[in-house]
């Protein structure tokens, strides 16, 4: 079924239920309990799980097939939300015209710079690549102030001409999809939780999908196979009468197009563009995210993007006041002592929380997330044949290991 | 998971439709506005600076955000500025110290980063997942601009912190923010005739300038009023953010022909400069004839404890002083300082400032909707003195700065402008600046269309939902 094997639909099939499902599944906690801090199910978070999921399912195909690490995809991010800003002042707000608009100029950047960067491979492509990015950031923070606005960012104003819209009255208009806002949603209390649905989570949510497919689609398309060619070995495909120079560059910008269609949806669900999103922290994450999840594999940078996200935004946020209601059935003295120690490792700490996972899932994992997942699915299915008795497996044929997960 | 059959696939989809269409029955909570508090409760959030170049003014402002919540849930050692606060006609205020509208405030706190991504989204996590009815802080004008126009966006309101930039009540002020901290042009219009006092009036000037918008706005303000005054602008330079070693900035300086460096830098980047100017040696330095000098438009206590020795005899202008000898600055002082063992800021005042006034505005206006606190806070009084059409707002007095006028044109505060200097002889750590002038407030108006402050506009105020 869409052209996909039964493993890579299960996979798909997956994904979209836990995208469909988000909202239940990351609200586990009652609003009323102290663990509700931990709660991630509210539509700005859940936006960025689906957005920065794009962007590390994009930032995959580049680097997890080519094995080429680009050091500044941060800039086709933010390429694609100046765009897309752009076209919600100049047009209209309604997003579809943002969206493509940030997805094609994102698209030419990455063109013009994956151009330059992929004459050479390596350390020197990483660095051409953070140069250009770094570049960017300085251009947007203040050479450009007059198109990108500086460090306050680019936001839409009452004075913009919006085109297409006509006269908007004595109001910014609300971002929209055909008339229905991006931030509108319900909330449904059932018992103690309350689920929030968002209609701009589930927009880029779609979005979101339609990217896991078309990337699903390129690693199982001979395309696919040619950049695993240029990963395992650059030279003998050179030797075999292939120039991989157009494969690497269409790799490039098909990851840039994704970057660029994560920053419109950005700016698509939060209509500023920042120049920090273009900074070279920003580039990092997405290694980070890629790295973490697995590189290579299908779903490990969305898994990535998630777990980064999670940290950043309820970790950064938990303070000394959460962390007494949580140790607090603990002795006093043991509370104060537990509470001084997870002190360290949240609020400002949390980078070193996930300095450490990453360590961790870097030794043990190299593989990632997914690698991690494998394991554990290896361990249960190891248990089953010794029940059923011995070497009952070892005849039939062994299913090849799916280079995708 | 392998064995997908159509089967199991049919089933499965069911299900998800199935459950896809079951919210539609739900619609959403019937509120007013956004996030109406509905309990016995109420929650605020303080997005403030915790790490970077501003994080020792963004801890005063939770330390003064906390006293205030004290205050206001009657829950402090004393009722601190409650007992100050009037209203125009003299009359006190109607905050009682039994939380707002008799609901206990609560607050939830969130890190800017002093980053306009990094603020957005944790307001958005304050308005989204913890319910805040109203969002305040904000260290730096980029960020205060950035969050004031997400919060116009989602239906609350937002108090700005400690924002100096023409540009928060200029080009881009919103209907659902106010602002309580004086602007760059009123340090520019407050600075320039004490500055041509005691430096004269042919001074050549040259600009190191923070990189962003505060920077901007604050150096035109300055250049502009004392050009006004005669002086001459020799060379701005912009400078990075966070820089940590200006001292490539500073080397050009005495070849230019300056006699006067004006530091546009705040919070760690000042000190920073400041400190490296003082080494390079141009205190001591003669130029055209005369004493170098070195300027720093906007002071606090902490910069000027960051950069200790370095900072005595230099000028600068300030929103508030905790040395002010009114009532109920000393109120304030002792409240503070009876909690923390050390008397506040500038920032920590203009917060605990802001919170009481959204406080008030609530409770009169008896309601949490945006639109009925921006229609109280917009008042219908006008300062004395002042002969203009937009004279008109809330007025109110009692909060340290003397009589002051909540701007409904732009909300914008007016009020009287401090001139301070760094002290020669401090008599302890805290008694580092001494308040030369009090600029009246008639000398720092401007009309809300001035041009360092035109291209904005209001709207209208949007309670959300």
């Amino acid at each position: 079924m869409l052209g996909l094997n039964r493993k890579d639909l299960t996979l798909f099939l997956v994904v979209l239920g836990l995208v469909v499902f988000a909202p239940f599944l990351l609200n586990p906690f009652p609003d009323a309990s102290g663990l509700a801090r931990f709660n991630a199910g509210y539509p700005d978070l859940m936006q960025r799980f689906v957005i920065f999921g794009i962007f590390a399912i994009g930032f995959n195909i580049l680097f997890g097939l080519t094995g080429y690490l680009s050091f500044g995809h941060a800039a086709f991010l933010g390429i694609g939300s100046y765009a897309g800003v752009w076209m919600m002042k100049l047009l209209t707000v309604n997003i579809v015209p943002a969206i493509i608009a940030s997805t094609v100029i994102a698209g030419l950047a990455s063109l013009v710079i994956g151009f330059i960067c992929l004459r050479r491979s390596g350390i020197y492509f990483s660095i051409l690549t953070l140069a250009f990015a770094q570049m960017s950031f300085a251009l947007a923070y203040s050479v450009l102030t007059p198109i990108t606005a500086g460090e306050s960012g680019l936001q839409l104003s009452l004075s913009d001409p919006r085109i297409l819209d006509g006269a908007a009255g004595n109001s910014i208009p609300a971002v929209n999809f055909f008339g229905i806002t991006m931030r509108d949603g319900f909330d449904w209390a059932m018992g103690g939780w309350v689920f929030t649905f968002n209609f701009g989570y589930y927009f880029c949510a779609t979005l979101m999908l339609v990217a896991f497919y078309l990337s699903i689609r390129i690693f199982r398309s001979p395309f696919g196979m040619m950049l695993r060619a240029v990963k395992s070995n650059q030279q003998r495909m050179n030797y075999t009468g292939l120039n991989p120079k157009p494969y690497t560059l269409a790799a490039f910008v098909i990851s840039g197009m994704y970057a660029g269609l994560a920053g419109g949806l950005m700016v698509a669900v939060d209509p500023l563009a920042g120049a920090d999103r273009m900074f070279w922290t920003a580039s990092g994450e997405v290694v980070l995210m890629t790295i973490l999840g697995g590189a290579g594999t299908l779903i490990g940078p969305v898994l990535g993007a998630g777990m980064i996200k999670y940290f950043e935004n309820i970790f950064s946020r938990l303070n000394e006041r959460d962390l007494n209601a949580m140790f607090d059935f603990l002795p006093d003295g043991l509370q104060g002592a537990a509470v001084a120690v997870a002190q360290m490792f949240v609020g400002d700490g949390w980078l070193l929380t996930l300095g450490l996972m990453f360590m961790l899932v870097v030794i043990f994992l190299p593989g990632g997330l997914v690698e991690g997942g494998q394991r554990i699915a290896r361990l249960f299915r190891r248990k089953r044949p010794a029940r059923r008795g011995p070497d009952s497996d070892r005849r039939s044929p062994q299913p090849s290991p799916h280079p995708g997960e | 998971m392998s064995n997908f059959t159509r089967r199991r696939l049919l089933k499965t989809s069911a299900v998800a439709g199935g459950a896809l269409a079951l919210p539609t029955i739900f619609t959403s909570r019937a509120h007013a506005f956004t996030n109406e508090p509905t309990g016995d409760t109420v929650m605020l959030g303080f997005n403030v600076p915790q790490s970077g170049a501003y994080a020792d003014e963004g801890a005063d402002q939770l330390r003064a955000y906390e006293l205030a919540v004290e205050h206001l849930n009657g829950t402090g050692a004393d009722n601190g500025m409650l007992e100050t606060f009037r209203y125009a006609d003299g009359s006190r205020t109607v905050l009682t110290g039994n939380g707002i509208l008799g609901k206990r405030v609560e607050y939830v706190t969130g890190d800017t980063q002093t980053n306009t991504d990094a603020s957005r989204a944790s307001a958005r996590s304050m308005i989204e997942k913890d319910g805040a009815v109203m969002i305040t802080g904000g260290s730096s004008s980029g960020v205060a601009v950035a969050v004031q126009a997400l919060c116009q966006e989602a239906g609350v309101m937002f108090m700005a912190g400690l924002t100096h930039a023409n540009d928060t009540t200029g080009k881009d002020r919103r209907a659902n923010g106010f602002r309580h901290f004086f602007n760059s042009y009123m340090s520019g219009a407050a600075l320039a005739p004490v500055l041509a006092n005691a430096y004269g009036a042919d001074r050549k000037a040259y600009y190191l300038t923070a990189d962003y918008n505060w920077g901007y706005t604050t150096e035109q303000a300055i250049s502009e009023a004392t050009e006004g005054v005669g002086w001459e602008t020799v060379n701005k330079v912009l400078t990075p953010l966070g820089q940590g070693d200006f001292s490539s900035y500073l080397t050009p300086v005495l070849g230019s022909g300056a006699d006067t460096l004006v530091l546009v830098h705040y919070g760690g980047d000042m000190v920073n400069s400041l400190t490296n100017a003082v080494q390079f040696g141009l205190r001591e330095a003669q130029a055209n004839g005369k004493d170098f000098q070195i300027v720093v438009p906007l002071f606090s206590r902490l910069m000027a404890r960051g950069a200790g020795e370095n900072i005595k005899g230099i000028f600068g202008s300030t929103n508030w002083h905790w040395s002010l000898p009114d009532e109920a600055s000393q109120v304030f002082t002792r409240s503070f300082g009876t909690k923390y063992g050390f008397p506040p800021s500038q920032a920590a005042h203009t917060v605990y400032c802001q919170t009481l006034l959204y406080a008030d505005a609530v409770e009169r206006a008896g309601s949490f909707n945006p639109c009925a606190v921006v229609e109280a806070l917009e008042g219908d009084d006008s300062l004395p003195g002042i002969d203009s059409a937009s004279n008109r707002g809330f007025v109110f007095d009692g909060l340290g700065n003397g009589p002051t006028l909540y701007r409904a044109a732009d909300h914008q505060c007016f009020k009287d402008v401090l001139v301070v200097r760094g002290k020669e002889e401090p008599e302890s750590e805290f008694d580092l600046l001494e308040v030369v002038e009090v600029t009246p407030v008639a000398q720092v108006w401007y009309e809300p269309d001035h041009p360092q402050f035109a291209g904005g506009q209001l709207g209208e105020c949007n309670p959300g939902a």
